[in-house]
Parts: C-alpha cells; sequence; structure tokens
C-alpha cells in the first residue's frame, strides 16, 4: 500500500475501490494470489498481464461472479463479499464483458433501457395499471437511454437490433447499458478487442469523457499503446500475482513485467 | 407476406376511423360468433370455441414463461390442474363445501402462483434440456398425487375424479342454464363463452401491459443472457420466479373455469401430453407475440375437432370410410405440425421482434442503395 502512495494522482482521499489480499483458487488452480490494489475517485486504472494472469478471474470476483477464497473488497462503503452480481450493480460497479453479452433480440434502445432496471422500481402492479408514476419512470427510462445511445454515438441506431450493430458499435453499446446502472466505478474487460485504430482512437476519447463526467474506470486491456495514453495508474498480473504497480511510464520499464511478457529467456 | 399485410396494417392504422372501424367490426364478431357458430355448425361448436377460450388462456400463461423468460416448462398443464381442483374441492359435494366463484377463483389463481414459485425455486439454475426435464417430472407428479390422493383420506377422489361440481353462477346466473332474453334463447355454452371471453381479454391486457413494462424487459433480458442481465442490476432469481407465477396463475384462473365449465374433472384431463399441445401452440403460433399465441391456441384446438368429421368427408367423396378417422385424424395433425415448423420455423405470426429484423435489414438495403445512387450521381 505504501509503494503506491507517492505515485497517487490526487492527493489520498477515499478510494473508489480497494482491493486487498485477494485470492481465488479454481480446485488446486491458484487463478489470484493476494491480490490488493486502491482505485482512487476519477481515476482510469489499468489491468494488465499476459494471458491467463486472471484479469478476467479478477473482474468476475469482484462483480460477483466468483466467490473469493480470502481477502476483502470495498466499493466505496460498501463491502462487496458475498455479494450476488445484481447487487454489486446496485453498489454501483458496472461492468461490460471479453466476449460481448448484448441481449441479442433487442433493440439498442431496449438494452440501454435494461441497464436502467437497477435504478427503477414498478413492478407488475404498476405495470398493468400503468398509472402516472409508472408512465413517467418509462419515459424517463426511455429519455436516459436514448441520452446515453447519444453520449456513446449510438443515437442513429437506436431501433436496431443489438445483433446487427457493427462490430465495434456493440462494444459502445455495451459501455452505454453499463453507464445506464450509473456506475461509481465502470470495468470495461478488454474494450478495444478487436478494434480498428480509429475505433480505438475514438474509445479513447470516450473513456476520456466518461472520466472527466465523474466516473472511474478499471480496464483490462491488450493494446498497450491505448493503455500507456489512456491509464492513470496499472497494476501488473502474472499467473494471478500483482507483480507490479504504478504509472504506465514506470510498468513499462519494470523487468519482472518484461520478463512476463516476453518470457525470462529474453533477458 | 405477413411481414408486408403488418406494413399495411401500420399504414392503415394511421388513420383513426379505420381503427375505429376495425376494432367494432371485430367486437361485434366475437359478440356474434357463439349465435352464429350455433346455428351453422351446432352447438357442439359453440363448446369447442370455450375450450379454445380456455387454452388461449392457458397458453398466454405459458408465453410469459417460455417465450418472455425462456425458460422451457414441460409441466405447465400441472398449474391448469391445481386451479381446477381447487374449484372442484371448494365448490362441490366432495367436502360438501359450496363457495362462491369470485372466492375461488383468485384463490386458484393465488394457490396456482405459489405452486409456480415452489417449482421455480429449485430449478432456478436449471435451464434448456435440464429445466424442460424437471418440469416434466413436476408435472407428472402433480398427476400422481391426484391420482392416489384418495387414501388414507379421500381428498381427490382418486382416478374416478371429482364429479358434480357447482356450475358457475355471476350475479345470480347459472351459467349451466339456458335463459330467454327479448325472445333470444341463449344456452349455457353461450353464457360460458361470454364469460371466458371476458377473462381471455383481461389476460391479454395484462399481458400486453407486461411485455413493455420494467419487468417485461427483465425478463426478455433473462432469456438473451442471463450472466448479462444480472451483471445489469436484475435479481435474476426473483425476476424468474415472477414469471413462473404469473404464468401459472393464468393456468390457475384458467383451471377453475374449466372445472365449473366442465361439472367434472379426473386426472386424465391434466397428462403430459396436454402440457406439450399447450407448448405445441405457442411454438407454433410465435413465442413471445400474444397475437401468435392466440392464434396457435385456436388452430390446435378447432384443427383436431374439424378432423373428426373425416369420416363424413370420405363417406362424400368415396362412398365408404376407407381410414379410420380417429388414425387419420392423427397423422394429419402430426404433418401439420410438421410443415409449419419447415415452412415457417419460428411460428405463424412471429413476434414484433423478428419483424424488427426485417425492417431493419430493409432499412440496411435502402442505406446501401441511396449511397449507390448518391456515388452515381
Amino acid at each position: 500500500m505504501t509503494a503506491s502512495a507517492d505515485t497517487l494522482p490526487h492527493p489520498p482521499s477515499t478510494p473508489v475501490l480497494s482491493v486487498r489480499g485477494l485470492c481465488k483458487s479454481f480446485g488446486g488452480l491458484a487463478a489470484l494470489t493476494d491480490v490488493s490494489f486502491t482505485i482512487q475517485p476519477k481515476e482510469i486504472f489499468g489491468l494488465i498481464g499476459p494471458n491467463g494472469a486472471g484479469k478476467t478471474t479478477l473482474f468476475n470476483v469482484l462483480t460477483g461472479l466468483y466467490t473469493p477464497n480470502a481477502g476483502v473488497m470495498t466499493l466505496q462503503d460498501h463491502d462487496l463479499l458475498h455479494r450476488q452480481p445484481h447487487q454489486v450493480a446496485q453498489c454501483g460497479l458496472a461492468r461490460t464483458f471479453q466476449n460481448i453479452r448484448l441481449f441479442a433480440n433487442m433493440t439498442a434502445l431496449e438494452n440501454v433501457m435494461v441497464g436502467r432496471h437497477v435504478r427503477t422500481r414498478r413492478g407488475v402492479i404498476g405495470a398493468i395499471l400503468r398509472n402516472r408514476a409508472t408512465v413517467a419512470e418509462e419515459a424517463a427510462i426511455t429519455a436516459r437511454a436514448q441520452v446515453l445511445l447519444d453520449y456513446v454515438g449510438l443515437g442513429k441506431v437506436t431501433r436496431q437490433l443489438a445483433k446487427h450493430l457493427a462490430y465495434g458499435d456493440q462494444r459502445r453499446l455495451e459501455i452505454a447499458r453499463a453507464l445506464a446502472t450509473d456506475p461509481t466505478l465502470l470495468a470495461l474487460d478488454e474494450p478495444a478487442a478487436g478494434m480498428n485504430p480509429s475505433e480505438t482512437l475514438a474509445l479513447r476519447d470516450l473513456l476520456q469523457r466518461i472520466r472527466d463526467d465523474g466516473v472511474t474506470l478499471l480496464l483490462i486491456e491488450h493494446d498497450m499503446q491505448l493503455v500507456m495514453n489512456l491509464c492513470d495508474r496499472v497494476v501488473v498480473l502474472d499467473y494471478g500475482k500483482k507483480i507490479a504497480e504504478g504509472k504506465p511510464a514506470e510498468v513499462q520499464r519494470n523487468p519482472q513485467v518484461i520478463e512476463a511478457y516476453l518470457g525470462g529467456t529474453f533477458l | 407476406m405477413i411481414a408486408h399485410w403488418r406494413t399495411q396494417w401500420q399504414l392503415a392504422k394511421q388513420d383513426r376511423r379505420v381503427v375505429y372501424v376495425t376494432w367494432s367490426l371485430l367486437a361485434l364478431v366475437l359478440l356474434l360468433l357463439p349465435f352464429v357458430t350455433g346455428m351453422t355448425l351446432g352447438h357442439g361448436w359453440v363448446r369447442i370455441i370455450d375450450f379454445a377460450l380456455l387454452y388461449i388462456m392457458l397458453a398466454l400463461g405459458l408465453n410469459i414463461v417460455v417465450g418472455y423468460a425462456g425458460l422451457l416448462d414441460l409441466g405447465y398443464i400441472a398449474f391448469y390442474a391445481v386451479g381446477a381442483y381447487l374449484y372442484a374441492l371448494l365448490a362441490s359435494p366432495q367436502f360438501g363445501l359450496h363457495w362462491p366463484v369470485w372466492a375461488i377463483l383468485p384463490l386458484g389463481a393465488l394457490t396456482a402462483g405459489l405452486f409456480g414459485v415452489l417449482l421455480g425455486a429449485p430449478t432456478l439454475k436449471l435451464r434448456g434440456d435440464y429445466l424442460a426435464i424437471v418440469t416434466l417430472g413436476f408435472g407428472e407428479i402433480v398427476r400422481i398425487f391426484l391420482t392416489n390422493l384418495n387414501a388414507p383420506y379421500n381428498i381427490t377422489n382418486g382416478p374416478q375424479g371429482i364429479s358434480r361440481i357447482d356450475p358457475i353462477v355471476i350475479g345470480g346466473v347459472d351459467l349451466h342454464r339456458t335463459y330467454h332474453v327479448f325472445g333470444l334463447n341463449i344456452p349455457s355454452t353461450h353464457l360460458y363463452y361470454y364469460l371466458f371471453l371476458g377473462f381471455c381479454l383481461a389476460i391479454i391486457f395484462v399481458c400486453i401491459r407486461l411485455q413493455d413494462s420494467r419487468i417485461g424487459r427483465a425478463w426478455v433480458a433473462i432469456r438473451e443472457d442471463e450472466v448479462a442481465a444480472s451483471a445489469m442490476g436484475i435479481n435474476t432469481r426473483n425476476i424468474k420466479l415472477l414469471a413462473f407465477a404469473m404464468g401459472a396463475s393464468f393456468a390457475g384462473i384458467s383451471g377453475g373455469l374449466f372445472a365449473g365449465f366442465q361439472g367434472f374433472i379426473s386426472p386424465e384431463s391434466f397428462t403430459l401430453f396436454e402440457s406439450i399441445i399447450v407448448v405445441c401452440m405457442i411454438v407454433l403460433g410465435g413465442m413471445g407475440n400474444i397475437s401468435g399465441v392466440i392464434l396457435g391456441a385456436v388452430l390446435l384446438t378447432v384443427f383436431p375437432e374439424a378432423l373428426r368429421y373425416l369420416g363424413e368427408w370420405q363417406r362424400l367423396l368415396f362412398g365408404q370410410v376407407l381410414v379410420d378417422p380417429n388414425d387419420l385424424r392423427l397423422l394429419l395433425f402430426g404433418l401439420a405440425l410438421v410443415l409449419i415448423m419447415i415452412f415457417r420455423p419460428s411460428g405463424l405470426l412471429p413476434s414484433v421482434r423478428r419483424e424488427r429484423e426485417l425492417e431493419a435489414s430493409d432499412s440496411v438495403l435502402e442505406q446501401e442503395q441511396e449511397t449507390l445512387y448518391d456515388r452515381q450521381r
């Protein structure tokens, strides 16, 4: 913890996410071993490492899909341990998926509207009676979804089915859907995967805009150029262990990191 | 072709008068249907229409579970049985109870809904084939219970079933009697027709309201991708249980009406075959689409009945009955199902999502043509 204190971009404040001593194993395989880090408000925090390093496992543990074997995770003042995925979203942690998981047969607009589910509350009775409160809530959901689609640049394809969108648009739709849950921390699992350079550039702008609007970002990414340009700090995982943490430029020079990426024989 | 009609209808709908005329025509047809059918085809057919209405309610209930939430339920008829037996037990000489219908039906809906949750709770983590097998088992368990609950205490009267069930009486009108109003003969089957029609319309209304609501979207989201749905903050457990409960409660109401209408029920009415027929109705009509499901329910009730005339038709055509009409009936029924699945795999009236799919591909084509045109200029 103290090692990272001098690398903080902001004066130390209440961290958005703090993870301490997180362990997760599948049978005999230790996917995560004693992983600790903290993310400060309005940071863009990178999570990098070679394939199979445990990055996505860490995401799945954070978002309640897996239960950790040990460790503490807190999102602002919410304890994330033993929470169901929907409760994690309720606490303010939204995510996207490495292999896009949109609601394929729903329109772009409907996809984002589903994201509003957790911040709205009308149930069956309201739906049947369609009373004033329900109508108002429904209108607010639609309006917010439209705003978010415009925000990520999909304002013109709202009525297209998600599965008919171009690949890059699908990635951005996932981001819009996650933003619809009003997250304090947005966790993105390889958002630039499969994008061409100009799409990646647009994505970088979008992510910066999201940060400027007050959402903290946690980012798994393989596109090193994007990571170096975008992230304030990064953590490097290898075989489930944290091997480095700091500013991208520092981490880049870390011999352990170079070894992890290029193999020991290189040195 | 159906997509074409839909577009035509969308265009015509812009004129208010067209909408009013269409709806009033439809209302008139529904109002006169039992009388016209009774006069032309005979009273037997009015009875068949009554059953079609009961099946519409069943199919719409199952559509919530299978069509919206994507949970394949092969034991759905059990909830129909729960509704029917509840009515039979509370309004027959079996226990000497004679509760009024307005007390039984809500209780039936509630009890069936509870059974829905009972089935849903242990199967929350199952999907697809696995869920289908467990629900199938559930349906059989309920039927076997009903068959065997005659000892040591006689509750359901076993395989003999419960007879002399009270007819449905609403506001002093006994639906089992024939009434004369303004010189018009209104037989019992007609009265039941109007009652069932009322319930059907209410259930259709509920379905329409639900499908475009926050809950309806959550159901579809779970069907599309359960992990993503939960990551978006949908409590998948509760929302799935809600689907099971809603679907089951429709079946409970339908079952209660069935018991009052028939006056006699036995476990034989609630076999696996019945569950499968209801699944066929929604698959055939168009899963997830209300009008498709209604069409499927009507066709699958009326078509097998119409095929009963095969013997007469053969006599007319060939002068004798060549093939046993009952064998031929099932054969043709199966053939019809296979043909529909080959030529309209997503059902006769696919859901609007499919329609949007077509729309979307059209608009993409148009855009491409436009850009081509622009370039040529």
